[in-house]
Order: C-alpha cells, then sequence, then structure tokens
C-alpha cells in the first residue's frame, strides 16, 4: 500500500511538472503587465460594446434610420475634376480605414524589431504608427467638421431624413434639388441650413397631401458624434502613449531592461485593440 | 531583517524550503516606508492599502446607516416633532409655526438614494472586496505584493475621489441625488426633473465613474496577482476559498463596471448636451420636451447588467471569507472544497444571464421573462450547494465560538433567509405582487447587506490580529453579534409582511392612506430595532478602533492555528510579508484533524507515505 501511495504522490509529481498552473510560474507565460493589458483590454471592450449594443436597441426602435451611402458622401477630394456635388460614398471613411489599418501594420512590424532588441527599427515603425494614428485623427477631424459645419448635424438635430412615401418638390434648395424633382419611398435627402435655419422643402405626395422634409431620427447623430468620438478618444490617448514609449525607446530606456522591449508591445495589443473596435464602429455606422 | 534572535518554527521551515527571490537585496523597503507618507497615505503596500480600504469603509458604513436610521424615525414616527435634528440637517428639517420639525420629502429621498448607493458601492464593494481582497491576496497566495502595486495604491485613491466628491454633493443647496440608487431616467437625465436631479445628481455620475475607475484598477491587479504571483506550490486547487473568492469577484467586477461606465456616460450626455439617448416623449410642467426617440429601458438594461453581478460581487467575498474561517474554527476542512470552487463560478457565470429579473415590471417582453426566470431561478442550485456544504462543515466539528466563528454562522443563517425568499422574487408572476414593495427591500438586505456585513465581520474579527497585531474584545464581539443578529431579524422579518400586504417601498409617510395606516406600530417596531442594531455597530467601532491601541497582544504569529500561509509572517509583517525567503506550498488549505494532527499549515510538506487530500 504504501509503495502504492508513494507511486501516485510521484506520478503527481511528474504530472505537475509540466503544468504551468503549480505557482511560481506564468500561467500564460506573459509578464503581470501584459496580463493587465489584456484584462484592461477586455474591460474596455465591455465599455464599447455596451455603446455598441445601445446603438443597436436605438437603431431598431426608430422607424428610419439615414442610409450611410448617402450621408458619408463626401470628401475633401472630391472636386479634383469631379464636381464639388459629385457623390463619392464612403470613399473617405475607406481611405481613413486604411489608414488606421495600415498603422497596425507597422504597429506589428515595431514590436517584431522589439524583440529583435533592434532600437533604431522600433523607432521608425512607431513613428509610421504614430503618423497613421495622427493621419486617422486628422480625417475624423474633418469629417466632423464637414458633418458639423457644412452638412449642420448635431448631438441634438440630425437633417439627414429618409422618405416614407413617394412624391415631388414644390420648391429647390439650391442644393441639387430643383422644384418639380420627384422622389420615391426610401430616398434620403438632406435638409440644408441657411441663415435664416433649417430649409425644410415642401412637397405633394402622391395622393396629393402637402408636407414637409421631416428630420431624421435624433439619436444617429447622438450616437455618431458619441460613439466615433469615443473611439477618437481611444486613438488620441494611443497616439499620445505611442509617442511617450517612441521617445523613451529613442533614449535607450528599454535597451537596459532586456526584456524585448515589451512595453513597445503592450501599446502595441492596445493599438490593435483600438482597431478591432473601428471593425465593428465602421461596421455599424458605415455599412449596416 | 535577521535581527530576530530566537526564530520560529515557521521561519526554519520557510529557510530550509522556501525558495530566495533576491526581494530584501533591491533595498524596496525605503521605497515603501521612507516617511510618514509613503507609510501611510501615499503606501503602496496592500496590507497598508487595505487597512485604507477598511478604514474608509467604516466611514462610510457610518454615514450610511445613519442616513437609515433618519428615514426610520420619518417612517415610525412620522408626527414626532423632528427639531432636534435640525442643527445636523438645516434646512432639510422644515419647522412650523408650532415649532414641530419634520423631515423635508425631497430630503428623505435624497437619503434613501445616498443610504442605498453609499452601502452598495462604497461598504460592501470598496469596503469589503478591497479591504480582503488587498490583505489577503498577497499574503495567503505567497506573493511579496500585488502585481502592480502603484495601480493599487490608485485604486484606493480614486475610490477616496469617488468618495469626496460624492461626500461634498450632500451639501448642495439642491441636496444629492435623491432619484434612488440606480439613478433610472428620467429622473437621472434631466436636471430640471427634481432638487436632487441638478448639481446633485451631476456630482454622483462623475463620483460613480472615478469609482468604476478605482474597481477597474483593483480588479485588474487581483486577478493578475492570483494568476501569476502565486509561490512555487500554491496550483489552483490548494488556494484558500477566500482567494477563489476575490478572484472570480474580480472577474465579475472587470466584466460588469464597464457596461455601468457606457450606461453613465451616455447619462452624461443626456444631461450636459441634450442627447436623448434614455429620454422620450417627457413632460414637465405640461409642456413636452424635445427630446424623442430614447428609451429608459435601456438604461435599466446597462445598469442592471452590472446591478446584478453586483450582488455577486458583493456577496461572494464574504462567502469566501466565511468559508476559511469556518473551516479554521470548526477545526476541520471545509466540506466539498471542489463543489465549493465550482459553485463560485457557477454563480459567477450565471450571475451575467439573469439581470432583466430585475425588470419582469418594466415592460419587457414576456417571453424574454422566461429566460430571465429560469436562470434566476437555477443560481439557487449553487447557493444551496455551499449552503449545504457550509453545515456539512459544522456538524462533528470541534467549534471555537469566537466572534468570528458566530457571525460566520450567522452569516449562512441569513443568507438561507434572504436567498429563499429570492425564489420568489426571482418568478416573474409573483412579481407583479411583489415588486416594488417592502418585501423586495427586506429581502434584499438580509441576503446581500446582512450577511455581507456578516461576512465582512468575520472577516474583520478573524484577521484584525493580522492587519494591527492585537486582537478585538472577545466579549463585545459577542455582544454585537447577538444583538446585530436578533435585531436584524426583528428589522427585516416584519417587513416581509409589509411586501406581502402590497406597502410599496420609497413612500414618504404611510400614516395617510388607509390602506396602510394599520401597519404603525409595526413600523415603530422596526424604527426601534433598527436604532438598537446601529447603537451595536457603534460598540464594534470603538472596539475596533479601541482595539487597535489597546487591544490584547498578539503574542504568537498563529493564534488561530490556521494553516494559510499569512500566519506564517511575523507579527508584525514588513514589506515584502516574509523577511526572508518566499515560504512554498505543500498541500491544500484545509488539512484539520488529519491523521490526528489538528492542524497542518500549508508550508509543511507531505510526510512519508502521507496521501494528499482533494
Amino acid at each position: 500500500m504504501a509503495t502504492d501511495t508513494s507511486a501516485v504522490a510521484h506520478a503527481n509529481d511528474a504530472h505537475s511538472d509540466e503544468s504551468n498552473w503549480d505557482g511560481g510560474t506564468q500561467p500564460f507565460k506573459v509578464s503581470y503587465g501584459k496580463l493587465m493589458m489584456w484584462y484592461f483590454l477586455l474591460s474596455d471592450a465591455f465599455t464599447f460594446a455596451g455603446f455598441l449594443i445601445a446603438y443597436g436597441a436605438i437603431r431598431f426602435s426608430s422607424p428610419s434610420w439615414p442610409v450611410p451611402d448617402f450621408v458619408f458622401r463626401t470628401a475633401p477630394f472630391d472636386n479634383l475634376g469631379l464636381g464639388h456635388e459629385t457623390p463619392l460614398p464612403l470613399i473617405f471613411v475607406t481611405f481613413m480605414s486604411f489608414l488606421l489599418i495600415i498603422s497596425s501594420v507597422t504597429m506589428v512590424r515595431a514590436v517584431q524589431e522589439g524583440h529583435r532588441e533592434n532600437k533604431n527599427g522600433v523607432v521608425f515603425w512607431m513613428l509610421l504608427t504614430v503618423i497613421g494614428g495622427a493621419g486617422f485623427l486628422g480625417c475624423q477631424a474633418w469629417e466632423w467638421t464637414n458633418l458639423i459645419g457644412a452638412e449642420h448635424m448635431t448631438v441634438t438635430t440630425n437633417p439627414f431624413g429618409t422618405h416614407v412615401e413617394s412624391g415631388a418638390y414644390l420648391a429647390g434648395d439650391g442644393h441639387g434639388i430643383n422644384k418639380g424633382d420627384t422622389f420615391e419611398v426610401g430616398d434620403s435627402y438632406l435638409i440644408h441650413k441657411g441663415d435664416d435655419g433649417y430649409n425644410q422643402l415642401p412637397y405633394m405626395t402622391t395622393s396629393g397631401e402637402e408636407k414637409q422634409q421631416a428630420f431624421g431620427p435624433k439619436a444617429f447623430g447622438a450616437l455618431f458624434f458619441f460613439i466615433t468620438g469615443f473611439h477618437g478618444f481611444h486613438v488620441f490617448s494611443g497616439v499620445a502613449f505611442l509617442l511617450i514609449i517612441m521617445l523613451n525607446a529613442a533614449s535607450g530606456l528599454y535597451v537596459e531592461r532586456k526584456n524585448g522591449y515589451e512595453m513597445v508591445e503592450k501599446i502595441g495589443l492596445y493599438w490593435h485593440f483600438v482597431d478591432l473596435v473601428w471593425v465593428f464602429v465602421f461596421l455599424v455606422f458605415y455599412l449596416l | 531583517m535577521a535581527t530576530k534572535s530566537v526564530l520560529a518554527p515557521e521561519d526554519i521551515l520557510i529557510e530550509e524550503l522556501g525558495y530566495e527571490d533576491h526581494f530584501h537585496e533591491h533595498h524596496e523597503d525605503d521605497k515603501y516606508r521612507s516617511n510618514f507618507f509613503s507609510t501611510y497615505i501615499f503606501s503602496m503596500d496592500h496590507k497598508m492599502i487595505a487597512k485604507q480600504f477598511l478604514v474608509t469603509g467604516i466611514f462610510w458604513a457610518i454615514i450610511g446607516a445613519g442616513m437609515s436610521i433618519i428615514f426610520r424615525l420619518q417612517l415610525g414616527f412620522p408626527e414626532e416633532n423632528m427639531a432636534w435634528i435640525k442643527p445636523l440637517l438645516g434646512k432639510w428639517i422644515v419647522v412650523n409655526d408650532a415649532g414641530i420639525g419634520s423631515l423635508a420629502p425631497e430630503f428623505y429621498y435624497a437619503l434613501v438614494t445616498m443610504h442605498g448607493t453609499i452601502l452598495v458601492f462604497f461598504v460592501l464593494t470598496a469596503g469589503l472586496s478591497g479591504t480582503f481582497s488587498n490583505l489577503l491576496i498577497p499574503l495567503q497566495i505567497g506573493a511579496r505584493d500585488m502585481a502592480s502595486p502603484m495601480l493599487n495604491m490608485m485604486s484606493y485613491w480614486f475610490f477616496f475621489l469617488a468618495g469626496l466628491i460624492m461626500f461634498l454633493s450632500l451639501f448642495l443647496s439642491t441636496g444629492p441625488f435623491s432619484g434612488g440608487w440606480t439613478a433610472y431616467p428620467p429622473l437621472s437625465a434631466l436636471p430640471q426633473a427634481s432638487d436632487g436631479s441638478a448639481g446633485g445628481m451631476t456630482m454622483w455620475v462623475v463620483s460613480l465613474a472615478f469609482f468604476v475607475v478605482s474597481v477597474l484598477l483593483g480588479g485588474i491587479n487581483y486577478i493578475t496577482t492570483v494568476l501569476n504571483m502565486r509561490t512555487k506550490g500554491m496550483t489552483m486547487w490548494r488556494l484558500p476559498l477566500t482567494i477563489w473568492a476575490f478572484f472570480v469577484t474580480a472577474i465579475l467586477g472587470l466584466l460588469s463596471f464597464p457596461v455601468l461606465l457606457s450606461g453613465l456616460l451616455l447619462t452624461m450626455c443626456d444631461r450636459g448636451l441634450g442627447t436623448s439617448f434614455y429620454l422620450s416623449e417627457i413632460f414637465i410642467g405640461g409642456q413636452a420636451l424635445d427630446h424623442v426617440g430614447g428609451s429608459p429601458i435601456l438604461y435599466q438594461h446597462l445598469f442592471w447588467f452590472l446591478g446584478h453581478p453586483e450582488v455577486y460581487i458583493i456577496i461572494l467575498p464574504a462567502m469566501g471569507l466565511v468559508s476559511e474561517v469556518m473551516s479554521v474554527h470548526a477545526r476541520k476542512p471545509i466540506f466539498g472544497y471542489k463543489a465549493m470552487v465550482y459553485s463560485i463560478l457557477a454563480i459567477g457565470f450565471l450571475s451575467f444571464i439573469v439581470w432583466a429579473h430585475h425588470m419582469f415590471m418594466s415592460g419587457v417582453n414576456p417571453f424574454i421573462s422566461n429566460f430571465f426566470v429560469i436562470f434566476t431561478l437555477i443560481i439557487a442550485v449553487p447557493s444551496a450547494v455551499k449552503v449545504f456544504n457550509w453545515i456539512t462543515t459544522l456538524y462533528g466539528g470541534n467549534i471555537r465560538f469566537t466572534s468570528a466563528m458566530l457571525f460566520s454562522i450567522g452569516f449562512v443563517s441569513m443568507f438561507i433567509s434572504g436567498g429563499l425568499t429570492g425564489i420568489f422574487l426571482g418568478n416573474s408572476a409573483i412579481d407583479i405582487q411583489m415588486h416594488d414593495t417592502y418585501f423586495v427591500v427586506a429581502h434584499f438586505h438580509i441576503v446581500m447587506g446582512i450577511a455581507a456585513f456578516f461576512g465582512m465581520f468575520a472577516g474583520i474579527y478573524n484577521w484584525f490580529p493580522k492587519m494591527y497585531g492585537r486582537f478585538m474584545n472577545e466579549t463585545l464581539g459577542k455582544i454585537h453579534f447577538w444583538g446585530t443578529l436578533i435585531g436584524s431579524y426583528a428589522i427585516f422579518w416584519p417587513l416581509h409582511y409589509l411586501g406581502m400586504a402590497g406597502v410599496p417601498r420609497r413612500y414618504y409617510r404611510f400614516d395617510s392612506f388607509d390602506t396602510f395606516s394599520h401597519f404603525a406600530t409595526l413600523n415603530k417596531f422596526v424604527t426601534i430595532a433598527a436604532i438598537v442594531v446601529f447603537a451595536l455597530q457603534i460598540l464594534f467601532v470603538i472596539n475596533f478602533f479601541y482595539s487597535i491601541y489597546k487591544g490584547k497582544k498578539m503574542t504568537t504569529r498563529n493564534p488561530w492555528k490556521a494553516n494559510t500561509l499569512e500566519w506564517t509572517t511575523p507579527i508584525d509583517t514588513g514589506h515584502g510579508n516574509w523577511p526572508g525567503k518566499i515560504p512554498t506550498v505543500h498541500r491544500w488549505a484545509y488539512d484539520y484533524g488529519k491523521d490526528g494532527k489538528d492542524f497542518i499549515s500549508q508550508i509543511k510538506p507531505l510526510e512519508e507515505g502521507e496521501v494528499e487530500v482533494h
């Protein structure tokens, strides 16, 4: 019996030698700092999930919702030979998303150079990442400026409406709609704002009723500015941290640590997370 | 460090079998204890941070409970002259021409709201899991400190900041927030909705946002520490149940508090920017507001996605503390260790898919209610497993009726009483009658208020010697226990009957309703019981602070003869917890009465031919 039990004990020991969970080790083979970053990102994912669920709940209780192809059809370069009113649906946001995704690729390279303990490589690729992130923020700034300044969407007013019946306009707005133009159910429109407020065009429906363009669901503007703003704030913080860590790396601070530029890897995790969140934000606001 | 002339047996064993992590060669002590500020204020030592959480929690508990005494006076004695509290409450006591003072109704609501907010968040979340996670995680897993002492310190100071803001809101001319601790819109989302919805709510929401930051910083640290910093031999299956409970609690906090943050940020937008996330078709003074398209139910979903895991964030640490205290003082291994762990995990998982049982009457789809009813009732299973295991641990034990043990047993009593009424409330059909009545108030106060407090008291009485090197007074402790046990039932038992009769919660007075006025005597009785229980808690506070300075000194390092690692540290535990090497662990925490030995510390290796249990 005694031999039996010691054999069992021995078997247990042999088994436990292979386990990372026995204490005195790091079970996921990552340092506590990286583990903390993962858990922070997990909690942050839940914050974003809260917002996106709020978005879904409000959107699906609204009778209509602005069509992304119509709302996001402008770009700063749209008059380069195409004419200012030429719609470029989702072209600009594609460009800025591309910038952000590319900055993830450069981040991967920075982390890789960190593993190789190559200081100059780390700094170079982090610089490109910073440029990508800053470029994205610049694009977002332009997009917001255009929506607020030119198209007059605010957190309380949404001038992007959708026709719920077909008919014909009784007046023009000087922005491409002329008196007598007809429209169908589901067509989108933008209520332009002049010096004397929003110009809600009158129209006559096919059944002969006279009506006015109605504003779109209020929540669209609020949700758009809030969620893309919250994401933009993450990108902004990310760029700030990337800059600090890049300067630290350039100063040789991480050379002494000899841990494969772990700090770069940690900010890299954050950066990829911010990119991943953008994929979802992009999906719900620009594609669906 | 090696100034001790006589080495304790624990030290010899640790010297022999422990491992050298070169901790004391770094002179980190300088950073931690160089002056008054780094020792007591901006301390990064987990034991000091634990004490900070505890003392702050006690401060808030006195305020929160004091508030309940004031509104209980209103409910029990609505006709009495309250002018004598005017020096404390000022304009919130309205004195009429006859010199009779009465509590301003709007302040009654503020008191109820603040009582809930303070007790749930500041006392039973920060004061309970903040205190004991900090104190016990590094000590019981054999770590020098938390993974990140810096973030740990920041966790306390964000909590402090949150508390400061909430405290200042009590002194606003419009009063603190008064729309209920759940802060449902529209009362929370429209600054003009009521007095408390103005500045009071702004400070409430900012305070809570800082509180979320505190919980996340703490939680990330607790989880990482438990996973990465366990000493050699401390497998997950050798962790004391306290650690399992704190670990799962931290995970719940990590996943649920961010969603509250989402909800609060949207509330801030509705209040400050004029958005309509939670608002639609509202009339104030006959005027329709501009807000359309939002949904107050959305807020309720976001809130209760936190709110329900929150009650387990409160009760799980208490369960962990009770399991440990009970095993030690019954001198028996905890019954069904693995079942206890699986129950904690099951409760943790289920707590995320039951939140809408708080919303049965908000107009959620009855078919969706079915889903939530089923999972709510399933939580009774792991809960019952735990209760069974506690009782079985006691069975045949050589019980030491210390204050800590009494409170542990009291915890089980309270948990059963409060848990059973939960089964009624979890049924959406019965909830039609019961919702928003005193039945609900009685249920949650017993199961997560009193029970969690009992767990906390068990923990304080048991680990006080570890914290301060002295014992609390046992006689006062026993008076505290018996008075609180009987008094708590005296308060909350009658409330069930009020609730079954349909008496709604949150009303300012009942004597003006024919239907409810005959409960006046019962309400008086409850109020008197509440005052007695409150007085007993003051006795506890006196005992606590008196014992810090004058309590009986600890002479041996393991007074309870417990197996866990914290009792192998010196009485005056320095930074880094162990003066020399880090102990290694060779067995689980519950080898009591094994092979004829009273207890076998976790640092003792298995003997020749000894079989490891479980």
